[in-house]
């Protein structure tokens, strides 16, 4: 029976991201956790909070992203994070569906933010250099498009699923001046180039990011020519992490569920993602506002304290 | 005593006082002191006070908020207990018309006060001496206990104690009694150190104090003992010791009559606190443990009887040890604990309680690692951390700090523990810290410090030496082979022996800190600071 409601919910995520593949996947996580909150038949508020938890491992499983891990955790603390001492379960359980909706608006509200946010900081004429394919950068170069700013990409490739070039492809389309570059050609594009700006997977709670693989190499080199170093995300991509160094980041995010699964040794694995500290990043765009590295725990221990 | 060390102080700051008539003006002063205490020597205080007044108001304006704290303290002790710093910035006018000007308006106040008592009037009437200190903006100025170097201040602090000795008493001015000891400094100070004391193990302040002890309580005595002789030493340690002698202190205080225990209790406490501070320079976790307490008392409904006001505190101050400490530490060791993982090579400095409990917790937790432990001279606590660990059955290995950059490829974490958290993110902790910190970050290593969020303090410092602590220099004299070559260093002019105890590491080279709240960057500390405000 369990089994059955879990896969109808892996089902559903799978769905949503098919219809609409512009929606970031944890939007797409926390819209199919409120379809399951609805469709949940358990007798106590406990039992519904388990559930809810393995609901979202069940889906940190099918995508191991960092952004479903945190956007599922963070559903779940808003959800709950109110008077809950309603004695009938149903009005509860309509208490919390009513914040779910509440948190699922704010969220597919927040790409819009951040892009308002970030594009006056890209000058007429500029060059910007930018990593792998992201949509939250899409949106922020969509927006300083749209207020006739004149400016050229550089995109890498990023290898090993080569998402740069639909990126390239996309940038294309609105017709951006685009032109990709290897992943070994960072060093050598950083001169040109006068800012860099890169999406995130997850913003942990040092005020570093976990992003594809290649964006800490891009980091250290754009530390090494001056060059500012922007990440774009938002607000519920920030993670209850604090990794010291590359090592320190958990298996579980570093490669793709299915390899999880099914590979016995990891060392063989290439990572997909990387973290980059806070000491290489200028400045993060989030719907919170424009933070510095710093501020980032300060925003965490508001939303999670 | 008071005369010898104002004598001894103007022989050592003689040098860095810069005005020479003022020093002229304040000698002469001194001078007519001493020959009016010689010819009264058999007469009572309310003369002594007449003398203090003379050569306090010279002085420069006093801290504003000493006057009206010294407003508190019983009505009798009149017309010595505030100076008023208006007088003081007239120099000019002479002492008696001063003091004549002066009882006269308190006379006519106090009348005024008792015909609108009725009325509920507050500031002017009450506080005569108060309201020209408010007016004048508040300087803020380094605590008198810092300036070692500026007899002003010496004298200013000596006034104090006597002072604060009498007003625990109660009323009676004709005790000349038992004072709370100034000590004094031992040997030569290097000059970038001056303002800070630097005490001899071997004159404990105790020999000051006469048997039996009538204003310091036994247990406050015996912890004074202790620490100034470093039989108690780490920060967690002095403030549970602490703590506890304040409990016995309330479980043997008893109201005096007219008293209220919330007033009175935190009066009681001063002297033994200024005793503490003359023993070993408080830390910021005790300052943080004794504002708690003052708060609780002064948080005592009156209608509370002793009974039960007494046990009401002796309940605090144990929820205070068990939160803030005990099981703040379990907090920790868990948070910790993740950042363990098997392989690791740890590196931990001195003998901090926190990190030996983390560690042997994550030995319990079949974690595999093996830790190498720094240590240095003269304290050389790292041989008790050591000797903890390896009873665990932890593999360890043991250098001292010059060995550090030898080492430090072959490890993997360096965990420190911390005296303090500072509002700017800097980490005070035992005099090495820093350098740990430094080369482990030359080597891209992380370091992590762990901290309870009772150790952080509002302070704000961004080098070693405007705020430290000078231990005894005699600690750095070794002898090998039956020779002593330092043996008389005090005769050698030009050499000064220095022991410093704490320096600040900044949080650049600090990774990560975790305390009982989570793990936070160093930067975040104003965030937790500010949270648990809004929380008290």
């Amino acid at each position: 029976m369990e089994k059955d409601t879990t896969q109808k919910l892996v089902e559903y995520f799978r769905a949503q991201i098919r219809e609409d593949p512009d929606v970031a996947s944890a939007v797409a996580a926390i819209r199919s956790l409120l379809e399951f909150l609805k469709r949940d038949q358990s007798e106590t508020i406990l039992g519904l909070r388990e559930n809810m938890t393995k609901a979202i491992q069940r889906l940190e499983e099918t995508d191991s992203s960092v952004a479903v891990s945190s956007g599922g955790e963070l559903f779940l603390r808003f959800i709950s994070l109110t008077s809950l001492e309603h004695p009938d379960l149903s009005q509860c359980k309509n208490v919390m569906i009513e914040r779910g909706e509440l948190f699922l608006k704010k969220i597919s509200l927040s790409r819009g933010k951040v892009g308002k946010l970030c594009h006056t900081f890209i000058k007429d004429g500029a060059k910007i250099l930018t990593h792998s394919s992201s949509r939250v950068v899409l949106k922020v170069l969509e927006n300083a498009a749209a207020d006739n700013k004149r400016f050229t990409v550089y995109v890498t490739e990023s290898q090993p699923d080569s998402a740069g070039k639909l990126m390239a492809q996309k940038l294309h389309n609105l017709n951006i001046p685009v032109t990709v570059v290897l992943d070994a050609a960072v060093g050598y594009i950083m001169e040109k180039v006068d800012l860099v700006i890169v999406g995130a997977e997850g913003v942990v709670e040092s005020g570093g990011v976990i992003n594809k693989i290649g964006t800490y190499q891009m980091a250290v080199c754009s530390k090494a020519h001056n060059k500012p170093f922007y990440v774009v995300a938002e607000s519920f991509k920030f993670v209850r992490l604090y990794p010291l160094n590359q090592q320190d980041v958990p298996d579980r995010f570093k490669y793709k569920a299915d390899i999880l699964k099914t590979v016995k040794d990891l060392n063989q694995e290439h990572p997909m993602i990387d973290y980059t500290p806070p000491s290489l990043i200028t400045l993060l765009f989030t719907d919170l506002g424009v933070l510095t590295p710093s501020a980032v725990s300060d925003e965490l221990i508001k939303l999670y304290l | 005593m008071m005369l010898i060390s104002a004598a001894m102080t103007l022989v050592v700051g003689h040098e860095l006082q810069s005005a020479e008539p003022k020093e002229e003006k304040q000698r002469l002063r001194k001078e007519k002191k001493q020959h009016k205490k010689n010819k009264k020597d058999d007469r009572g205080p309310p003369e002594k006070e007449k003398e203090k007044e003379k050569a306090s108001v010279p002085a420069p304006s006093k801290p504003a908020t000493q006057s009206p704290a010294h407003k508190a303290a019983p009505v009798p002790v009149n017309a010595s207990a505030s100076e008023s710093p208006v007088a003081a910035e007239k120099p000019a006018k002479s002492k008696a018309e001063l003091r004549a000007e002066r009882r006269a308006r308190q006379d006519s106040e106090r009348a005024s006060k008792q015909g609108k008592k009725e009325g509920g009037q507050q500031s002017t009437s009450s506080k005569p001496k108060a309201t020209p200190n408010e007016l004048q903006p508040v300087v803020k100025r380094l605590p008198d206990h810092v300036q070692v170097d500026d007899p002003v201040a010496l004298k200013k602090l000596a006034k104090k104690l006597e002072r604060q000795q009498k007003s625990g008493q109660g009323c009676s001015l004709n005790i000349t009694g038992v004072k709370v000891p100034l000590r004094s400094d031992y040997g030569y100070k290097v000059s970038l150190f001056s303002h800070l004391h630097q005490y001899s193990r071997k004159n404990p302040p105790t020999q000051q104090i006469s048997i039996p002890v009538t204003v310091i309580h036994p247990s406050i005595v015996r912890l004074g003992l202790q620490y100034s002789q470093g039989i108690i030493a780490g920060s967690n340690a002095r403030s549970v010791a602490l703590l506890h002698a304040f409990k016995q202190v309330i479980q043997d205080y008893s109201t005096p009559p007219n008293e209220e225990l919330s007033r009175d209790l935190v009066n009681k406490l001063s002297p033994y606190i200024s005793f503490l501070s003359q023993c070993r320079p408080l830390s910021a976790s005790m300052g943080n443990a004794i504002k708690y307490i003052k708060k609780e008392i002064s948080n005592i409904p009156s209608q509370c009887k002793e009974e039960e006001a007494k046990r009401i505190l002796q309940e605090c101050i144990d929820s205070y040890i068990n939160e803030k400490i005990i099981l703040a530490s379990e907090a920790i060791s868990k948070y910790a604990i993740e950042k363990i993982s098997d392989g690791d090579v740890i590196l931990v400095y001195g003998c901090s309680s926190l990190v030996n409990h983390i560690l042997c917790e994550a030995f319990e937790k079949q974690r595999k690692f093996r830790v190498i432990v720094v240590d240095s001279r003269p304290r050389l606590e790292g041989r008790e951390a050591l000797r903890r660990l390896v009873k665990k059955g932890i593999r360890c290995t043991y250098v001292l700090i010059s060995a550090l950059s030898y080492i430090l490829p072959e490890v993997s974490k360096v965990f420190l523990g911390a005296h303090a958290l500072l509002a700017n993110g800097y980490v005070m902790s035992r005099v090495g810290t820093s350098q740990i910190a430094l080369v482990a970050k030359a080597y891209n290593v992380p370091v992590l410090v762990c901290c309870e969020t009772y150790k952080f303090c509002e302070r704000v410092q961004t080098d070693s030496f405007v705020s430290n602590e000078l231990d005894d220099p005699d600690d750095l004299i070794v002898t090998r082979n039956g020779k002593t070559h330092l043996e008389n260093w005090q005769t050698v002019k030009s050499l000064g022996l220095l022991n410093l105890v704490y320096d600040v590491t900044p949080p650049d080279f600090v990774d990560l800190v975790i305390t009982d709240l989570g793990m936070i960057p160093c930067t975040s500390v104003p965030v937790v600071l500010r949270v648990k405000n809004v929380d008290q």
